[in-house]
């Protein structure tokens, strides 16, 4: 991926399983972002091309996005919800009758009426959360959802994700916490410089990592 | 100062005893007015809109020209829109001229660019905020289009005061294509030019008190009824 001739990530040369949670790992910088907004077609590659097992023309349909600052429509907690589904053709009622029940589903229950931009920064989070699992997602991107986030909006986003995740969604979820991807990964994609470094079994990748790189971004040294 | 005093007291006379060529007058500036605002606005939030989200070649010298156009002059419009609907020109068999129509549409061609204009400044910004999510949510352009249009509504709300604002103090275009006549095509700012050039300033002052208070009473109604200064509010 290439940004005014500047190569920003790649070559990357990647698989993925149909299920399953995987964690992109890596410092800041290392192309956590560009990989999931190039896997979701909100970037372009260079060369080369993403295929998922769906119809092309099809495959943002079946997935949603959950970015690291969550962007907050102008409108109420179940509209912002609702939108989601309204774009897809759902009736307004209908829409926002799905929205109240996703809204509560992640603890949004009583802030339903409530300008989307005055929430608190777990509670945006759990919104934007609510807004791509209303659309019953195949594949799931988050990018840092936990950021900024202090330890029960934490476990209660990650609590969330454990159950879409037992229910059948693929989630790839970018993080530079370890110990969220220890709790919560089934792969691990360990990036740095743009280039996947490592991919393994998350059991493998923390007891036993591959290269010297990873083994000391384990251990808690600096890596670039 | 004297002029001052007595205009201010004449508008308050005319107003307390609801002077009907008051009335007429100023309902006849709210008619033509409000009926150019609400085309122009009809017009220039789409473009607006559609400018912030499109991409194309030309897109900056449409927004430059758009932008140019915002000062244009008013008496070089109507003008041309004289010429256009005069006996002779290609619409003359309409028979528009002189009438409030004719006001309209120059009052439109006038406002249009201002409020697209501005729209659009206001719109860019907001798109740049949502473009990842609604490109993420597989939104359409008409979606994206329809979404920045309701959620940048408050926005939008200023740029059709301005173009209000520019509309209802306009006197050089709706001079030349309405031409003034009384009780007929004669509005708040015509009449104020006229009653000027017979130097009649205490009631061409009064008049201006009467324009000033209207534009103040509608911009506070509309901000009031769309709450746009309500705390907690996105």
């Amino acid at each position: 991926m290439k940004r005014r001739g500047v190569q920003l990530i790649g070559p990357i040369n990647l698989d993925l399983e149909a299920d399953g949670l995987t964690i992109v790992l890596g410092p800041n910088g290392s192309g956590k972002t560009s990989l999931l907004r190039l896997m979701h077609g909100l970037e372009r590659p260079a060369t080369g091309t993403v295929n998922w097992a769906m119809p092309d023309s099809n495959a943002r349909m079946h997935q949603a996005y959950v970015f690291q600052t969550p962007t907050m429509m102008r409108r109420s907690v179940t509209d912002c919800i609702a939108y989601a589904l309204t774009v897809m053709g759902a009736k307004r009622a209908d829409a926002r009758r799905g929205a109240q029940d996703y809204a509560k589903r992640v603890g949004l229950g009583h802030v339903l009426d409530r300008p989307a931009g005055v929430l608190s920064g777990g509670e945006k989070q759990k919104l934007a959360l609510a807004r791509a699992l209303i659309r019953q997602p195949q594949i799931l991107f988050l990018d840092e959802p936990c950021a900024n986030l202090d330890g029960r909006a934490t476990r209660e986003i990650e609590t969330i994700l454990s159950e879409v995740r037992a229910q059948g969604t693929r989630i790839v979820m970018a993080t530079h916490d370890l110990g969220q991807a220890r709790r919560l990964a089934d792969d691990v994609l360990f990036m740095l410089s743009g280039v996947v470094h490592e991919q393994s079994a998350a059991g493998q990748f923390f007891a036993t990592p591959q290269t010297a790189t990873a083994k000391a971004f384990l251990g808690g040294q600096i890596v670039e | 100062m004297n002029d001052l005093s007595q205009g201010l007291a004449e508008a308050i006379y005319r107003v307390a005893t609801l002077d009907p060529e008051l009335v007429n007058i100023t309902l006849r500036s709210l008619q033509v007015t409000v009926t150019a605002v609400v085309i122009a606005s009809a017009i220039a939030l789409p473009l607006g809109a559609w400018l912030a989200v499109t991409r194309f070649w030309a897109r900056r010298y449409v927004i430059a020209v758009l932008n140019a156009l915002m000062g244009l002059p008013p008496v070089v419009v109507g003008l041309i829109v004289y010429v256009m609907l005069s006996r002779s020109g290609p619409f003359g068999v309409l028979g528009l001229l002189f009438t409030p129509t004719a006001m309209i549409i120059a009052q439109v061609i006038i406002v249009t660019p201002l409020i697209a204009s501005i729209a659009h400044q206001a719109l860019r910004d907001l798109w740049s905020e949502y473009h990842d999510l609604l490109i993420s949510l597989n939104t359409t352009k008409r979606q994206r289009i329809a979404t920045l249009l309701w959620d940048g509504r408050r926005a939008l709300l200023t740029a059709c005061l301005a173009g209000f604002g520019r509309a209802i103090g306009e006197v050089g275009a709706i001079m030349i294509v309405g031409g003034n006549i009384d009780n007929a095509t004669r509005v708040l700012t015509t009449a104020i030019a006229l009653e000027t050039g017979k130097g009649n300033f205490s009631l061409a002052l009064g008049l201006g008190f009467v324009l000033i208070t209207l534009a103040i009473i509608l911009n506070l109604a509309i901000h009031s009824l769309s709450r746009t200064e309500r705390s907690n509010l996105w």
